[in-house]
């Protein structure tokens, strides 16, 4: 039997087994944001410990940075000018490269990595963010981690972990139009359901995975995690080295093509074993969203919302829950359901792609009345392209505001909130009760092509009317 | 997050039953919450806003119900600590009294998050977790045990059968739950395995090229 990439990496970077289920692994780049690390940080101090590699870790602010007049300090926020300082404070003292707000290179964490080549197949990555996995899709084993273990990373460049399964997903079939990888994910997560992955790394391959381009890989690696997957990943393949070709931090020349023939040999082997395998046809498809307060609750565009009595028993309380909150009913379908706010943004769609795929809905038309409208690169770079590319224009003229990078309104740590019971159509990757901001709003997962499409009717609507092809 | 070695063999108190599946951290701890630099405080917003309304008038809710007052042992359904890798959930119910948390099945990154900080996880049987929290609503002064050495169950004279991840619960028996010692301990091995991968930096030059 073969071996997966999954454990190819891990037995690279294992360093020792600490118990008879637990090991030691290597990591071999560590992502640091603002809001996971302070106390890791503390930890360190109390200790009189150092930064054990300050050259395999990387800080940068996303979390709680304001989109408007972001360069203007201090912030009129004291508890967010407080954790924006003490990361600064952190990074200086212990030694470590910070892509702050004067940096080019700022972004949500789980783009800056990837858009600047510090996401290298093979690799083990880290965070104190659970959306890590989105690092996956360079078939690196990337997952999220809590503060005590960003502590264990800073000092130790380990993790004591016990080994993830691999469930092998394939998806085939044929892309519909209007079909996005946001789609795709929603789907696997609706199949699979929210704790389907608990115990497993998603392994996504098959033809349809395999057509993605590597911003497309990113948002389906990205909601792994939504899916109870940890990590998920996809095997690298001419499609991620070309993708990395010339970025800043991977290895140019001779050292580049050494690297490609490195991380070919990561690949999983043909006949790999994997724990579980599973097939998704996404065959004749229509877009897909969230419903309800889980991510797993997704349903398409064209199908009526699910009876709580035919849902499986131990999600029927669940479903009962989200018509509670959302004030949806059974059997009838979310399009022409009025929106209040529409959010295209996040490390799962606030990629230059995204940008672009919204703005082909917006061109020409405008957001309707009454609709907040916000548009969030999710890195400086991101949005310097968007505007050479004359996206902003597109979205400012549209109707939407057009803002500066960061996690904004997928999380509200900042003043982008929805208010009372909004219902916002979001790019972004959690539907939970609360996360936009505001008890009672309401968030509808779904692609940035859908919700420019709902922006625009001001109401949840197909993208495929906005589209021409074939359905 | 001390360095002190603590054994955890066992969690006796009261149970709080918080029945639901798929109770995600954003609803243990609001994001608004984690603007901090520090954890303390967080006990007194677990669940904050199922608790109170938007006025901050106490809603009725479990951790707000009198009769649970003191309670150690949470006892929870399915899935329980999806979403979020936020640590401050589990410290937030650490801090609001919580030693141990017994339910159907856990998130991951949630259940290693409280491996990390010595806070007892274990599984049952949907069954008995039904039972369980059926018991507990009708007689919260009823006595409960998590007998992590036996892996047990006591509730009043009877036991139960309990299921722990293997490495979690070791690490409990041994006081290595906090696992710094333990990662520390041999540095070469660590050093050998950073020489052994492709070279690599985050780190810039001065002239902003990576080393
Ligand atoms: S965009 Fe959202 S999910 Fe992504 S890192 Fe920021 S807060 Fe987390």
């Amino acid at each position: 039997m073969g071996k997966s990439l999954f454990d190819k990496v891990w037995d690279e970077h294992k360093v020792a087994a600490l118990s008879e289920t637990r090991d030691q692994l290597f990591i071999a780049l560590h992502l640091v944001h603002e809001v996971t690390s302070p106390q890791a940080f503390q930890a360190l101090r109390e200790r009189g410990l150092p930064v054990k590699y300050p050259e395999r870790t990387v800080a940068t602010v996303d979390h709680i940075v304001p989109t408007e007049q972001q360069l203007v300090r201090p912030y009129g926020d004291s508890l967010a000018e407080e954790m924006l300082q003490a990361l600064e404070n952190n990074t200086r003292v212990f030694g470590l490269p910070f892509f702050g707000l004067d940096s080019a290179a700022q972004g949500i964490v789980h783009i800056i990595g990837p858009e600047n080549g510090l996401t290298q197949p093979g690799m083990t990555i880290a965070c104190g963010d659970s959306h890590t996995s989105t690092h996956g899709a360079f078939g690196a084993v990337a997952f999220g981690i809590g503060t005590s273990q960003v502590r264990d990373v800073l000092a130790t460049q380990t993790l004591a972990l016990e080994r993830l399964q691999v469930r092998r997903i394939d998806v085939v079939g044929r892309r519909g139009l209007g079909v996005y990888a946001k789609d795709i994910i929603l789907k696997i997560i609706a199949t699979l359901g929210v704790k389907g992955g608990i115990g497993y790394a998603y392994e996504y391959g098959g033809p349809v995975i395999e057509a993605l381009s590597m911003e497309e890989r990113m948002t389906v690696c990205n909601m792994s995690i939504e899916g109870g997957a940890r990590a998920g990943y996809i095997n690298p393949d001419q499609t991620t080295f070309d993708y990395l070709q010339g970025r800043p931090f991977v290895p140019a020349g001779d050292d580049f093509a050494a690297a490609v023939r490195r991380w070919q040999a990561m690949t999983s082997d043909d006949d790999a074993d994997y724990a579980d395998r599973v097939t998704i046809d996404i065959t004749g498809m229509a877009p897909q969203l969230t419903w309800g307060i889980n991510p797993g609750q997704v349903t398409g565009i064209d199908e009526p919302l699910p009876e709580p009595d035919n849902c499986a028993e131990e999600e029927r309380d669940g479903v009962r829950k989200a018509y509670e909150h959302m004030g949806f009913r059974p059997g009838r379908r979310l399009a022409g359901e009025p929106v209040d706010v529409a959010f295209v943004g996040s490390c799962t769609n606030g990629r230059l792609a995204d940008f672009r795929a919204a703005a082909t809905i917006l061109k020409g038309r405008r957001v309707a009345p009454g609709v907040r409208a916000l548009a969030v690169p999710g890195s400086r770079s991101v949005k310097r392209r968007a505007e050479e590319e004359g996206l902003d224009e597109i979205f400012r003229a549209a109707g939407f505001d057009w803002r500066e990078p960061g996690c904004s309104l997928c999380l509200a740590m900042n003043p982008d909130k929805l208010s009372g019971r909004q219902l916002c159509a979001s790019s972004s990757n959690r539907n939970f009760i609360g996360r936009q901001g505001a008890p009672l709003g309401r968030t509808l997962l779904m692609s940035p092509a859908m919700v420019a499409a709902a922006a625009v009717a001001g109401e949840v609507a197909d993208v495929r009317d906005f589209l021409e092809g074939p359905r | 997050m001390s360095s002190q070695m603590s054994i955890i063999k066992r969690v006796e108190g009261r149970g709080l039953v918080l029945p639901g599946n798929d109770i995600d951290t954003d609803q243990i701890i609001p994001a608004r919450f984690l603007r901090a630099i520090t954890f303390a405080g967080l006990g007194e917003q677990v669940f904050r806003d199922e608790r109170f309304d938007e006025n901050g008038a106490p809603r009725p809710h479990p951790f707000n119900d009198e009769r649970y007052h003191g309670a150690e042992i949470l006892i929870v359904n399915t899935n329980f600590g999806c979403g979020s890798s936020r640590e401050h959930a589990p410290q937030a119910l650490l801090r609001f009294g919580i030693k141990a948390i017994v339910g159907e099945s856990f998130a991951e990154i949630f259940a290693g998050n409280c491996a990390g900080i010595g806070l007892v996880v274990a599984t049952m049987a949907r069954p008995l977790v039904v039972d369980l929290q059926a018991r507990v609503q009708r007689d919260p002064l009823l006595p409960l045990l998590v007998d992590i050495e036996n892996l047990l169950f006591g509730c009043a004279d009877e036991r139960f059968p309990l299921a722990m991840n293997e490495a979690a619960r070791a690490a409990l028996l041994g006081g290595t739950w906090d696992s710094l010692e333990q990662l520390r301990r041999d540095d070469a091995a660590i050093e050998r395995v950073h020489r052994r991968l492709p070279p690599f930096s985050t780190l810039l030059n001065a002239d902003g090229q990576p080393l």
